[in-house]
């Protein structure tokens, strides 16, 4: 762990904190940074869309604006959730456009050091490693960073 | 910028506007007074604002063309169109620096020196007192204006120029300043209103989901009263914010009469544009979508569609010709009607210009109907103008036309006659912020259709199945080769279903019954079968989010009165999908030609029912023409009927078995070769289906190749050669020189296929080869051995054993033969099959049933020697 400080990036190097929605895929505790997220759903009914690429789950009505939903598991190539789990969402903008991010289970917003981040280890997968801007070290967990931006470019991935 | 100036430009730009309208009306009725005075008065407007403003380029030469306009009011110039055109010129002039001043707030730099010495000299054309112009200012005319600017900001009463008049004009002018119109209004930012429409989206999609609600809660009877008041006043809401975004469309045809007119004097013709319903009212968003196509749809009209004042004397109309602009409501849609009494489409122009591009091929152009080729300027590059004028005819035209119109959920059709004109009829839904839609159930997901594109809906059985004997009224769904189509009144529909098309899985199909949507796109109908059918709502179509626009089977989403999201079908999309109307004409003939040059087996053929309900097929590609004769233009020559044909008489075959002659017209198969055509008799045309052809050979009766199973239904397929020889005796036994010269050369046709030797065998013969028939390449090599010699060769790919490719590489590596010519004939005919076949050798390849194409490659290859 030597090389623990120089991999650091510089521009988080004053003791800044910055806060997180955490969230749950597959077991996989997840952080989404909280200034980009509009909303948290509950359990919601979404309208499939046929013919659209896989990643995408369906469209969903959030009071009266229609929200396209992104199902974060396909996205990120993992197993299906079990049928009879409830789904959670996250609501994002992009383009003026509202997308839901579909995850398994949604809980506290953390402020994080600076000091714990660490950039994505290089044996992560492509999966994970092309959606994910860095690593924070919990107690007892990792926290995968998700940058939203990418995970909502489905042209360029599709 | 300043608020001043903002203000100014948007008031200019509306004067500009009129000014334009009005100069090109002065100059068709010179002597009207009160058109005279508006131009003046908008004029000096323009000049004393910007007077007032500090805006010298504009002025100085606002003021030179008011001085113009003030010698032609006052009589002592008369309003010529030379007269006219020098203002028009300023008024452009005009524009450019308001355009300037609105980009950058400054006026742009520049030189108006010539413009306004010309506009000097028209003023002092006759009169004395003119030589003052060139004054830069007129301090006098300026003050009224000043004071009375200010005041007229937050509120502008429309013809804002009343109190500017007294200075200058004659008091006579004054009274005319028509006080009729003087309504108030108020600018209202396009985004307010924007939002205000949304605002009121979401209140109808609130009080649907609350209506709803109230539906299944019956016994809380309280809020049901208010709930109803609630409903209503939104209803009302939603009518008068609707309202705020009606224009008129005379609002998007202003510029036509400029533009006509300066069309009518760049090339030279008499034009007259009569505008009918400028008054019709529809959405403002729809109205800036259909500017553009609607510009270039007049502008086409009047550069393509009208003829020079020569060519219309000659055809005995007047000089003038017309093109009339006609809108009118009809249930929720606006139609615009574009039509010129011109020359109509040229449909030979079409055609040439169809199989030059590869759109269709000749026997397909010849079974078109005159609508259908018609349709052919709505594909992309279509242009049939043949000289590109600086106005139209770069070929990017009708089509984006169409794709705009279609956009928005409208449709374009027309109608042309030739030598009396082209209309151009245009329909376009009112309003694209909230449609009424059908909705329909598919896969157990709900989808809405826009009900402007629904025609009927029919229910039907799916399949004849097990209660074929009870005689229910319900059409039954039946299957061409897996394709689903519909008999509906005598015509067949093709059907597709939603299930499949957006691949939902299986449906909970209840039973035989299936529900179908038929829809109307341009001319194309199309059925769209879907499990349920629910009720019409009035929807809000939002568009949908970006990362879907690429699927384009949906126009938008919408969320339904139980909250429900779901998505709005595209009906344009579908057809486009499931390849009809590509290019706007639905025919199966077309799309299925169309298709047979890219699979590999399949072949278009012709159905018909002859000789007393016999069912016969014939490749699609051999017939020439379809035609219907009547019975008296059928007449007998030395005991057999023949009818005049284009200038010349054609024998007329019939086929044995039951023909009548008593019918009221006679389908006829046209076959020609050369300069010679017959006519086969047939009962009646049925379809044109694609499918594979497996042909089981029997030839115990003349006339048929054998048949072939095409539809399910075994059918028998014709010999055309032997019905060629019926017609002429030597159809197959001309003299070589009759034809192209001396050519009685060998040809070596190698085709594993009975029927397709068959009919290669007698098509070459009739152009004056001498063939030799081979069955398989193994039999074409003992011929080698043999020491045969032949000038070409002709030859299949997929063959068993020794297949084409094999077969040509065997022949180039050595032997006689290794510098013959070689055609490959195959019904595969993409770009890696041609490149894999010149790989192997060939020296050209055709695509079977291109009958001319086969006879032209050979004639080239075999000139080729001897002209070298």
């Amino acid at each position: 762990m030597t090389t623990d400080v120089p991999e650091r990036p510089a521009a988080e190097e004053d003791e800044e904190e910055r806060a997180f929605v955490t969230l749950m895929v597959a077991n996989q505790p997840c952080g989404i940074p909280v200034l980009g997220v509009r909303d948290i759903l509950g359990e919601h009914k979404i309208t499939r869309i046929p013919l659209a690429p896989p990643d995408i789950a369906g469209s969903l009505n959030l009071r009266g604006r229609i929200v396209t939903a992104i199902d974060l598991r396909r996205r990120l190539r993992l197993p299906p959730a079990p049928a009879d789990q409830p789904r959670m969402s996250v609501v994002a903008e992009q383009g003026g456009e509202l997308y839901a991010l579909l995850v398994d289970q949604v809980s506290e917003v953390m402020s994080l050091k600076a000091s714990s981040f660490e950039r994505n280890p290089p044996t992560l997968p492509a999966t994970w490693a092309q959606f994910s801007s860095g690593i924070y070290r919990l107690d007892g967990a990792l926290l995968v960073v998700l940058d939203v931006g990418k995970l909502l470019a489905l042209n360029e991935a599709a | 910028m300043d608020d001043l100036i903002a203000d100014f430009l948007t008031e200019t730009n509306e004067s500009i506007a009129d000014l334009d309208v009005a100069l090109v009306k002065l100059e068709q009725t010179p002597d009207d007074k009160e058109t005279l005075s508006l131009i003046f008065r908008l004029m000096h407007t323009i000049k004393g604002t910007c007077g007032f403003l500090g805006l010298p380029r504009l002025e100085r030469v606002a003021h030179a063309a008011e001085n113009v306009l003030g010698k032609v009011r006052d009589g002592a110039l008369a309003a010529t169109p030379d007269t006219v055109t020098l203002v028009l010129s300023a008024l452009d002039r005009i524009k450019l620096i308001v355009g300037g001043l609105a980009a950058t707030g400054n006026e742009p730099a520049g030189d108006d020196g010539t413009l306004v010495e010309a506009l000097n000299a028209a003023a002092a054309g006759d009169v004395l007192k003119a030589p003052e112009p060139v004054v830069v200012a007129e301090p006098e005319p300026e003050d009224p204006p000043a004071p009375d600017l200010p005041a007229r900001l937050p509120v502008a009463e429309k013809p804002p120029s009343a109190p500017a008049l007294p200075a200058v004009a004659t008091p006579d002018a004054a009274p005319q300043a028509e006080p009729v119109s003087a309504a108030q209004t108020i600018r209202v930012t396009v985004d307010v209103l924007e939002d205000l429409m949304t605002l009121v989206s979401e209140l109808v999609l609130t009080r649907n989901q609350l209506l709803q609600l109230a539906r299944s809660q019956e016994e809380n009877t309280h809020f049901v009263v208010p709930l109803q008041r609630l409903s209503h006043i939104t209803s009302d809401l939603q009518e008068g914010v609707m309202k705020t975004r009606m224009q008129p469309i005379g609002n998007a045809w202003n510029k036509l009469p400029r533009l006509v007119r300066d069309l009518a004097r760049e090339t030279g013709k008499k034009i007259d544009l009569i505008m009918l319903g400028a008054d019709t009212e529809l959405d403002r968003q729809v109205l800036e979508l259909i500017k553009d196509p609607l510009t270039h749809m007049v502008r086409n009209s009047g550069d393509h569609g009208l003829e020079s004042p020569a060519d219309r004397r000659a055809s005995g109309k007047s000089e003038t010709g017309r093109i009339t602009l006609n809108a009118f409501h009809e249930g929720g849609h606006i139609i615009i009607e574009i039509s010129d009494d011109g020359r109509g489409l040229p449909l030979d122009k079409i055609r040439a210009k169809a199989l030059k591009n590869g759109l269709a091929t000749e026997a397909e152009l010849a079974a078109m109907g005159e609508a259908q080729l018609q349709r052919f300027i709505f594909r992309p590059g279509f242009s049939t103008a043949t000289v590109v004028t600086a106005v139209s005819g770069r070929g990017v035209g009708m089509d984006v036309v169409k794709t705009n119109i279609e956009k928005i959920g409208g449709t374009i059709d027309l109608k042309s006659t030739l030598g009396q004109g082209t209309t151009f009829t245009i329909k376009i839904p009112l309003t694209l912020a909230i449609v009424s839609a059908l909705i329909v159930e598919a896969g157990t997901e709900r989808f809405a259709i826009p009900q402007i594109s629904v025609v009927e809906l029919v229910r039907a059985r799916k399949e004849a199945g097990g209660g074929h004997n009870d005689a229910g009224s319900e059409p039954v769904i039946e299957r061409i080769n897996d394709t689903p189509v519909l008999r509906l009144r005598d015509r067949l529909l093709p059907l597709v279903n939603l299930n499949d098309l957006l691949a939902l899985g299986n449906s909970e199909s209840d039973g035989t019954g299936a529900h179908i949507v038929v829809t109307q796109v341009g001319a194309n109908s199309l059925g769209i079968i879907v499990d349920r059918v629910f009720d019409t709502e009035e929807i809000v179509v939002k568009p949908v989010a970006p990362i879907l626009r690429h699927v384009t089977m949906f126009s938008g989403n919408t969320i339904l009165g139980d909250g429900s999201v779901i998505m709005i079908l595209d009906p344009n999309g579908i057809a486009r999908a499931t390849g009809i109307g590509a290019g706007g004409d639905a025919k199966a003939i077309s799309s299925s030609a169309a298709e047979a040059l890219h699979s590999s087996e399949r072949t278009a053929m012709l159905l018909f029912v002859a000789g007393g309900g016999q069912k016969l097929a014939v490749p699609l590609g051999l017939v020439a023409r379809l035609e219907d004769i009547p019975p008296e233009k059928i007449e007998i020559s030395c005991g057999s009927p023949v009818t005049q044909y284009r200038g010349r008489l054609m024998p007329l075959v019939p086929m044995p078995g039951g023909h009548s002659i008593n019918k009221p017209r006679q389908p006829v198969l046209v076959f020609n070769d050369g300069d010679r055509t017959m006519g086969l008799m047939v009962d009646e045309i049925v379809d044109v289906v694609e499918d594979r052809l497996h042909i089981e050979l029997s030839g115990s009766r003349p006339g048929l190749l054998g048949s072939a199973v095409i539809g399910g239904v075994a059918t028998d397929v014709i010999d055309t050669g032997y019905w060629l020889t019926q017609a002429w005796r030597d159809w197959f036994h001309r003299t070589p020189e009759a034809d192209t010269g001396a050519r009685s050369q060998h040809v070596l046709v190698v085709e594993d296929s009975d029927f397709f030797r068959q009919l290669v065998t007698p098509i070459l013969g009739a152009a004056g080869y001498r063939v030799t028939p081979a069955s398989s390449a193994a039999e074409a090599l003992h011929l080698r051995e043999a020491g045969a010699m032949f000038d070409a060769i002709v030859s299949d790919i997929v063959m068993p054993d020794m297949d084409g490719l094999d077969f040509a590489r065997t022949v180039r590596a050595s032997g006689a033969w290794s510098k013959l010519p070689m055609i490959a004939l195959s019904s595969r005919a993409d770009a890696a099959d041609i490149e894999a076949g010149r790989d192997a050798g060939f020296t050209d390849y055709v695509a079977k049933f291109q009958r001319d194409a086969l006879i032209a490659s050979l004639n080239q290859c075999l000139a080729e020697p001897i002209a070298a």
